[in-house]
Order: structure tokens, then C-alpha cells, then sequence
């Protein structure tokens, strides 16, 4: 092992750093593809809470109101206005019926399905990225003590990290939600479930390469020179060690998406009136046959995310692994 | 020499607790280094020279142990026993924690220098940022004087402009350079001992050269002492004031170093010597020693080079070997065993009054169970 990032043969150098790897990601036209989707989701995700014109487009038959308005509304049904004004499950544009005011429709209440799809990314987002910090940080810090410390510690950091991989993720994060939450479900602990059903595969995968840059010398070097182990950790292990975790952080963020949305859809996630991919789905299952864009939306969203995040974890291994040069 | 003795290994026995069984890597060890000197560990590969040193630093790891000895460091305990009614052997008070040894020992008192220079810097920090630490961490020096004190050193090892490359990275360093920078790792602690674990061996031979005057220039200018480990006889006739000569886990010859060249005792010195090219003497054909170590779980009994020493008898296999010493008379008062007042010494019982010459040879080398690797004619 010549450096961080694997075997290199002789007379070989590495090409490390920052500048390096987003070269390379920008020369592979997948990793960019996914990046762009990541990108697109991002900003959408930040941009429909602040700006006003897509605001509008939130409230659909409602455009006289913004979203700050809109939800203490929903809070008040009797300040909601009569029904009649209200054009259910529209068609997208395209399709007979429908109009460049809803473009992508109308759901059950009336409300403009491309804001709420917008609107969906930003919790998707959130919980994606939310959820995966937490059980990136969990992991990182239970696997790299217990692949620098070794013997009991090792033992009893990874046998408790073990119970909670044995149990399925879906039940556990629903589990953890009805728990903690005490019957009210929110997105907030769908995030910290997910978080710490993500802790085990981020403490084994950091473990494993701890486990053979604690053997470097430049380890060994550092605890000659007197650096205190936790120094050692934070400073040697920890960075040379940390390669294979992001790229496996930015696939856990689909992932992550994906999950909740699964728990939306079975209630335990984002509750009403939080438009939430997962949840809009299940809204729509119902009407799978009457109104069958509903349920494509929603899908069509989850999957574009979760393949821009794959799409780029799989670059970023790439151009984080000297072997494969573009 | 008339120094002071800084550093003082007694006894040290460091092994190993496999599951194949208890390699005895470093078997009672005794050595010494004093103010301003070049101390050499030498010996074949898996003779134990790199666990001494490591025990040194107390930095052996599970399953390695130490289990016996005394290390003193001018008046700190590195490593201490006392013996319990049941005989056992427990850690005396006076022995550092390990808190102490890594805040008044390690780095500041005795640094280390690796034998890869390709793998003892990080690859994620440039070369300026890890001679920067580990001067803050052993020096009342930070910020600006630290980075001004590490670009002194690194000009001090000879770094061309040390301000351009300060920020470069261990993989834009070549291999000499490297060797450098570590140098300047250990020399910016300013400790009074450094060991150097093979330092040269990674390098050319070019480059060697250089890193040994560099080493020696810097060992005058700041006094500081050095434990030399290497398996060439070539550098410690070089650089080192005394030398240590290994076998098995144990120190079989030590002295001056002019003595152990030019009036070497152990047989195994001599084989060591007579398997390297060396210019001052004509040579056609290089004898190797013969057959390769044995293993250190189940070591030969008695002296532990007999089985491949060209002299051995009977009692070789019998008698525990000691050290006598050997010294030239140097008071020329007639009695060749001054003892204490000569550090020449050997543990060959060739040398002591013990029954060797009385006993049978052992058969030839050849005849013995010892594997030669490819064609000897």
C-alpha cells in the first residue's frame, strides 16, 4: 500500500488531492450527468422555500396565498375556501384537460402537483443528506476507535454495531420513529432513524481500512513522537482512511431518500400537509388507475435523485482510485 | 569515551505470544549508549534488532510483551521489574505510565526514524504541516516560529528551498528527499537519542552515502545520540562509535567498533564480516553463513549459533554462553580480562574457561540439519 487510495506498482506516483478527484469526476460524462441531477435537485430543493413565484405555484387554486399563508390555512379548515373552487386531479399538460397553470396536475385537494414535487425535493434532500451526516459521523467515530484500539473495545464496538444490522433497516427506523416519536410520527425522526441504521456499515467499512493504516508507519511514526491516540485518529486514521466512506456516503444519500420515502408512504415519515415524495404516493396508489400520473410524479423523482447520487458515487470511486486514470 | 551513559538496556527480554508459541524476539538484551554516540544494532533480518529498539520506546504492540529487563533513561524508569513472593515478575512503581512515556519520552527525549521512507509520512498532509506537529508537539514553539523552526530544519537536511516546498506533497518528495524530511521530523523534536531503524535501507547507494554524512554532520552539530539498527556491516563501520552485534534475540559480540573489525571474536561476527565485499582485503569468492536462522520459538539450546557455527563443539550445545570480555590489554599490565575497563566483549565460551577446547567438534557444518539455499559449488 504505497498511500490512500490503494496498491500502486513501482515508479508509479499517486495523483492525490481535491483538485484531482473533481477533475476527474468532471471528465467522466456519467459522474457529470449525476452531478447535474444532484445539482438540479439541490437547487430546487433550496429554491422552493424562498422564491416567491414557485411559492405561488404551491398553492395551486390558491394562488392568492403564499406558502406562509398557505399553512396556517391548512391548520384552519374553516378558513379554507368552498370546494368548489377547487380543481381535483387534473391532468398534466399534456394530456386532454389540463392547463399551463398546473402543469403536471392537480391532486386530490386541488393542490399543483409540480410544486408539490418541488416541494417534495426539498425533504428528500434534506433527509437524505441529514440522515447520512449522522450515520457517516456514528460510524466513522465507533469504527475507527474500534480499529485502532482493537481487542475488547473492538469487540464490544462492533457486536453492538452488529445487533443493530441484524435488524431490517425499514423496521428498525420504524420502530425507533414510533418510540421516540411517541405516536407522532415526523420527518425529523424518520432522519435520526435512518441516521442510526446507517451507523453500521459506515463503522465497518472505516474499520476495515482502519484496520490496516493503523499498520503504516507513519502511524507508528506519531505515536513515537508522542501524539496522544486521539490526535492519532483524528489526524492519520481517520483521512487516510475516509476514500471508500464518501463514496459510500454519496450512494447512502439515494438510499436514504429511499427509505423515507418508504416510511412516508407507510405514514411513519412526513405527515400532511408536508408534501413528501413517499407520502404523495401513497396518496395516489388509490387512484393508480383514474389518475395514473399521480403515482408517476412522485416515482419519477425519486428515481432521477436517487440515480444522480449513484450515478456520481460511482464516479467518485473512480477518480478516488489511482488505478483507473481518466 | 568518556561520555555520560544516557541510555541503559539490562536484561530486556521482549516475546511474542502466538498461537504457534512464544517467539522469544528479543531473548536478555543488555546495551548502552552514552552522550554523543553512534551506537550500532546489527544483525540479520529477524534477529530481533527492530523489537529491541521498538521495547525501547515501549511501543510493542499485542501480542509482543516486554517480560524482563531493566530500561533506564538517565534517571527515568522506562521499563522496571520486581520480583513478588510467588516469584513473579510485576512492573515496579518507578516504571512511566504510558501518559508519561508519551508526554517526557517519546519525541521530545527519543525520537525515532523509520526504515520506509515511503511510508512514514502521511500522504494526506504536506511535509511542512507534519514537521510543523510534531515541533509543536515536543517544542514550546507554535504558529509562526514553529513553521519558521521547520523550515530551518528542513534547510538543515538539506531541502532546497525549503519555503517553496514546504507545502508540497510526500508523493512529489523522491525517496532520498523523503528520508530527509523525516530527519528533520526527528531532529526538530530535539530529543538527546534517536533511533534509526534501518534508515538507509530503502535508499541507493548514492544516496545512502549522502544521508550518512548528513547524519554525521548533524549527530556533531547537535550532540545528539543515536541507536544505528541496520544489517549492514559496511554503514556501521562508517558511522558507528560502538556496535552490538545480534543473533537470535540475543547480543552475541559488542565493543568499539575498530575492535570488532580488526579483532573480531564471535565466530559469528566473523562470518557476518566475511560475507561482505570489502575493499580493504582481496577476496575471490564470498562465503555466506550457512543455513538461515532458526526459528526464535524453539531456539538451539545452550550458545544459539551453533548450528551454524563453524567452530562449534560438544559444548556449545551444553553450556550457556556468557559474556567475557576480550579486550586488547590495554593497560598492558598482562591480564587480557580487564572487565569492566574494556567494552570489548563476546558470549562465546570460546573465550571462557568453561571446557570448550577439552570438548569434541561438532561434525562438519554441512552434515548438520541445515537447509543451503541453491548450488554451493
Amino acid at each position: 500500500m504505497a498511500t490512500t487510495e490503494g496498491q500502486l506498482g513501482d515508479g508509479e506516483e499517486p495523483q492525490v488531492g481535491w483538485r484531482h478527484t473533481l477533475a476527474q469526476v468532471r471528465n467522466d460524462p456519467t459522474a457529470r450527468f449525476g452531478l447535474y441531477i444532484i445539482a438540479i435537485a439541490t437547487s430546487v430543493a433550496i429554491f422552493s422555500a424562498v422564491d416567491a413565484n414557485l411559492s405561488r405555484l404551491t398553492l395551486g387554486a390558491y394562488h392568492d396565498y403564499t406558502i406562509g399563508e398557505w399553512l396556517p390555512v391548512l391548520e384552519n379548515p374553516e378558513t379554507l375556501p368552498p370546494p368548489g373552487e377547487m380543481q381535483t386531479y387534473q391532468p398534466p399538460v399534456f394530456a386532454e384537460g389540463g392547463s399551463w397553470d398546473n402543469p403536471l396536475g392537480t391532486d386530490q385537494s386541488g393542490r399543483d402537483y409540480l410544486s408539490r414535487i418541488i416541494y417534495g425535493a426539498r425533504i428528500s434532500m434534506a433527509v437524505g443528506f441529514f440522515a447520512t451526516f449522522l450515520g457517516l459521523t456514528g460510524g466513522v467515530a465507533i469504527g475507527a476507535v474500534a480499529g485502532y484500539y482493537g481487542g475488547w473495545i473492538d469487540d464490544v464496538l462492533m457486536r453492538f454495531v452488529e445487533i443493530i444490522y441484524s435488524i431490517p433497516a425499514l423496521v428498525l427506523v420504524i420502530v425507533f420513529t414510533v418510540f421516540v416519536s411517541g405516536g407522532n410520527p415526523d420527518v425529523i425522526y424518520a432522519i435520526l432513524g435512518v441516521g442510526i441504521a446507517t451507523v453500521p456499515v459506515f463503522s465497518r467499512i472505516i474499520r476495515s481500512r482502519v484496520l490496516s493504516v493503523r499498520e503504516m508507519d507513519y502511524v507508528e511514526a506519531a505515536r513515537a513522537a508522542g501524539v496522544t491516540d486521539r490526535n492519532i485518529i483524528r489526524r492519520h486514521i481517520i483521512p487516510n482512511s475516509f476514500a471508500p466512506v464518501l463514496v459510500y456516503a454519496t450512494l447512502q444519500i439515494g438510499f436514504a431518500i429511499l427509505i423515507v420515502a418508504g416510511l412516508s408512504f407507510l405514514g411513519y415519515g412526513a405527515q400532511p400537509p408536508t408534501p413528501d415524495w413517499g407520502q404523495m404516493l401513497n396518496h395516489a396508489h388509490g387512484q393508480m388507475h383514474v389518475n395514473p400520473w399521480m403515482s408517476i410524479w412522485p416515482g419519477v423523482a425519486i428515481l432521477l435523485t436517487i440515480m444522480g447520487f449513484n450515478l456520481f458515487g460511482d464516479g467518485l470511486q473512480d477518480a478516488l482510485d489511482p488505478r483507473i486514470d481518466n | 569515551m568518556s561520555n555520560e551513559t544516557i541510555l541503559e538496556v539490562d536484561g530486556l527480554k521482549t516475546h511474542f505470544y502466538t498461537e504457534q508459541g512464544v517467539v522469544r524476539a528479543v531473548d536478555g538484551v543488555s546495551f548502552d549508549v552514552r552522550e554523543r554516540e553512534i551506537v550500532g544494532i546489527v544483525g540479520e533480518s529477524g534477529a530481533g534488532k527492530s523489537v529491541a529498539t521498538t521495547s525501547i520506546l515501549r511501543l510493542i504492540e499485542e501480542p509482543g510483551q516486554i517480560v524482563d529487563g531493566e530500561i533506564t533513561y538517565r534517571d527515568l524508569t522506562i521499563v522496571g521489574f520486581e520480583e513478588q513472593d510467588d516469584g513473579t515478575l510485576t512492573p515496579r512503581e518507578a516504571m512511566l505510565s504510558n501518559r508519561e512515556m508519551r508526554d517526557q519520552v517519546r519525541g521530545n527525549e527519543i525520537a525515532i526514524i523509520f526504515q520506509d521512507p515511503m511510508e512514514s509520512l502521511n500522504p494526506v498532509y504536506s511535509v511542512g504541516h507534519q514537521v510543523t506537529e510534531f515541533i509543536e508537539l515536543n517544542r514550546e514553539l507554535s504558529g509562526g516560529d514553529a513553521r519558521q523552526e521547520a523550515i530551518d530544519m528542513l534547510r538543515e537536511v538539506g531541502i532546497p528551498e525549503p519555503e517553496n516546498r514546504f507545502d508540497d506533497y510526500p508523493h512529489e518528495f523522491s525517496g532520498g528527499m523523503r528520508q530527509r524530511v523525516l530527519i528533520a521530523m526527528a531532529l526538530g523534536c530535539r530529543p538527546t537519542l534517536i533511533i534509526a531503524d534501518e534508515p538507509t535501507t530503502a535508499l541507493d547507494v548514492t544516496v545512502e552515502g549522502q544521508i550518512l554524512d548528513l547524519v554525521k554532520d548533524l549527530q556533531t552539530k547537535y550532540g545528539t545520540s543515536f541507536i544505528w539498527v541496520t544489517h549492514d556491516m559496511g554503514i556501521v563501520a562508517e558511522i558507528c562509535d560502538r556496535v552490538n552485534v545480534m543473533y537470535l534475540g540475543e547480543i552475541v559480540e559488542q565493543g568499539p567498533v575498530d575492535d570488532i573489525f580488526h579483532d573480531t571474536k564471535h565466530p559469528y561476527t566473523q562470518k557476518l564480516l566475511e560475507s561482505i565485499p570489502r575493499p580493504d582485503r582481496t577476496v575471490t569468492e564470498l562465503d555466506p553463513i550457512a543455513g538461515t536462522m532458526p526459528s526464535a520459538i524453539n531456539p538451539p539450546r545452550a550458545c544459539r549459533f551453533h548450528t551454524r557455527c563453524p567452530d562449534a563443539r560438544v559444548a556449545c550445545t551444553e553450556v550457556e554462553p556468557r559474556f567475557v570480555a576480550v579486550g586488547n590489554d590495554a593497560d598492558g599490565d598482562g591480564d587480557e580480562h580487564e572487565g569492566e575497563h574494556n567494552d570489548h566483549r563476546t558470549a562465546c565460551i570460546k573465550y571462557d574457561d568453561v571446557g570448550y577446547w577439552d570438548s569434541v567438534p561438532l561434525e562438519k557444518v554441512g552434515d548438520r540439519d541445515i537447509q543451503y539455499v541453491g548450488d554451493r559449488s
